[in-house]
């Protein structure tokens, strides 16, 4: 897609050639590096990268805790790479952010925290105590008003964090490594209070991970960073099912153990004394049709020996692993029919 | 037990007035410097916190020529503070003998030292509650007062209850060179006089002074801390 012309329609975020680079004394230390990336309005955009590739500070160029070294990054149609801080300041009243570590005032109330950023855009205090009973209501929190963060689960903490991110009712949102410290039942219910904030409330979120699980869940697209460069972009679905790079399939074998691992076929190679072949299944392929006519059309028998189904964006996607016996011909045969519809990799030993 | 000790009897009718005025005197030497140097070095310790590398008003010139400046004042025994402040302390206060030249000096004094102090508290704030804050627009001097102060406030009334017992032990230095108080009043009617009573009774005033302070210093910081 043009990048020009979804500026038009409907970007809020915009990286050209953006790069970050950090000097100290001893070093000069390159960030980010030369990310063109574009987010458009009302979409959950990922980052995924292994730690330092560049993330965190990525998300932090875009409400100016960080500032851009070269390249132009406009957010909501301003230029935040040149701007004053005191201007920027304004800037981040329209962007909420949350945290790996929550980041929760332990001197304030969980309704204190809710109001701070209220406070910070000057708001009457009658005007503040109803809108973070609004906000805290919307997180499930309206109980704990009172208590302070020490007193929280750290799901309940993220959920105040999230209640102080959107007190100002920001546009966007910045997640980063927003459920990495939250164990894998706290992690889905953030996520989906996230998904809601996204629904109902139409904040576009660019969430920073680097559980493949979390953009599986809730990304619409995802930017693969590694190194500050960004190596892979595009829908969740089409990037993670079908990576180009090394990174891309690292991350997909974290949330889809469908591909037996060089152990697995050499037990499997043990065991089974007919041809192994790992066959990628897709959304519009319907195998067990096709492999109903194995031994009809082949006179080949099949066994299923590994694999999987998960879904990514909601579309099936994964991979089984075959045993296929018959005559060398027929399971020839077979194989070519597979590969006219899906990607069919034979494994030798 | 030797023999000046019973050798001249108090006369507790003179005495315990001197002891009550010099009580206050002390107590009124002590609270000043409190206010004032506790004001003073809760600004030269945020101004050091906050001009550091990476923090939220860094300016490497000012936190290099302060750390410095508090680096040189803070080791002089504070005897000699108050000698080498003797000129400064006529400009200001007009005289170098009594309470309000001993509490100039003690002002100076108790300044570099909260410095510190207050610096060493605000070192202690998770970084990410300060980009929380950031992130929700809020500028440095918001920062300061909503958010490094009542953060750090139990620690920071610990460490002035107990810069509060360092600034009394200031004021009997400064008794002895001048200033009047408790200090002044052991050595005069107590030390020279080889009367150890008075001596004794201004310990047993002292010690009961700083416990009630450190007593309600716990409190007020629980109370802070809310444990």
């Amino acid at each position: 897609m043009n990048s020009e012309e979804r500026a038009i329609v409907s970007t809020i975020v915009q990286f050209d050639n953006v790069s970050k680079v950090f000097t100290t004394t001893q070093q000069v230390v390159t960030a980010i590096d030369g990310v063109s990336l574009s987010v458009e309005e009302g979409e959950i955009f990922g980052v995924i990268g292994y730690s330092g590739a560049g993330k965190s500070t990525l998300v932090r160029l875009v409400n100016g805790l960080e500032r851009v070294s070269s390249g132009t990054l406009t957010v909501a149609g301003q230029d935040v790479g040149v701007m004053r801080e005191s201007d920027l300041r304004k800037v981040r009243l329209g962007i909420g952010m949350i945290f790996q570590q929550f980041n929760l005032f332990n001197s304030r109330t969980v309704a204190g925290n809710v109001a701070y950023p209220l406070r910070v855009a000057g708001w009457k205090k009658a005007d503040r105590d109803s809108r973070v009973a609004e906000l805290l209501d919307f997180v499930g929190l309206l109980d704990r008003a009172h208590d302070y963060p020490d007193r929280l689960s750290g799901g309940q903490k993220q959920r105040v964090g999230i209640a102080r991110a959107l007190a100002t009712s920001p546009k966007l949102l910045l997640a980063d490594e927003s459920t990495s410290a939250l164990d894998p039942e706290t992690t889905q219910e953030v996520l989906r209070l996230l998904q809601k904030v996204n629904r109902e409330l139409g904040v576009t979120i660019i969430v920073i991970t680097h559980e493949m699980d979390v953009v599986r869940s809730i990304a619409d697209r995802v930017a693969v960073l590694e190194n500050g460069r960004i190596v892979e972009q595009g829908a969740v679905f089409d990037v993670f099912s079908n990576p180009r790079t090394e990174t891309a399939r690292r991350f997909i074998s974290t949330v889809i153990r469908n591909q037996p691992s060089p152990g697995d076929l050499d037990r499997l190679q043990r065991t089974h004394k007919g041809r192994i072949v790992n066959v990628e299944i897709h959304e519009s392929l319907r195998i067990g049709t096709l492999l109903s006519h194995a031994f009809s059309d082949h006179g080949v028998q099949f066994e299923v020996v590994y694999g999987g189904i998960g879904a990514i964006q909601d579309r099936s996607f994964g991979s089984l692993t075959l045993e296929l016996n018959g005559p060398p011909g027929g399971v020839d045969s077979l194989i070519a029919s597979l590969q006219s519809v899906t990607s069919v990799e034979e494994v030798r030993s | 037990m030797t023999a000046a000790l019973h050798y001249i009897a108090t006369d507790w009718g003179q005495m315990f007035p001197l002891l009550v005025e010099n009580t206050w005197l002390t107590l009124y030497m002590v609270v000043v410097t409190l206010i004032f140097g506790g004001l003073l070095g809760l600004a030269l310790g945020v101004l050091l916190y906050t001009t550091r590398r990476g923090s939220i008003l860094q300016n490497g010139v000012v936190y290099n020529v302060l750390n410095v400046v508090v680096n040189i004042v803070r080791p002089i025994p504070f005897i000699i503070l108050i000698a080498a402040l003797g000129p400064l302390t006529i400009v200001f206060v007009g005289t170098t003998i009594g309470p309000n030249a001993a509490i100039f000096a003690m002002v100076i004094g108790a300044t570099f030292g909260i410095a510190r102090i207050v610096e060493q508290n605000l070192v202690t704030i998770d970084p990410g509650t300060i980009e929380a804050a950031r992130a929700a627009g809020a500028g440095p001097w918001r920062i300061i007062f909503t958010l490094l102060i009542p953060e750090a406030l139990g620690p920071l009334i610990l460490g002035y209850t107990f810069v509060f017992i360092g600034i009394v032990d200031m004021s009997a230095v400064a008794g002895a060179v001048g200033g009047r108080g408790l200090g002044d009043f052991a050595i005069q009617y107590g030390y020279s006089r080889f009367n150890w009573e008075i001596t004794f009774v201004v310990i047993v005033v002292i010690v009961v002074l700083v416990q009630l302070v450190q007593f309600l210093g716990n409190w007020l910081a629980r109370k802070a801390l809310r444990r």
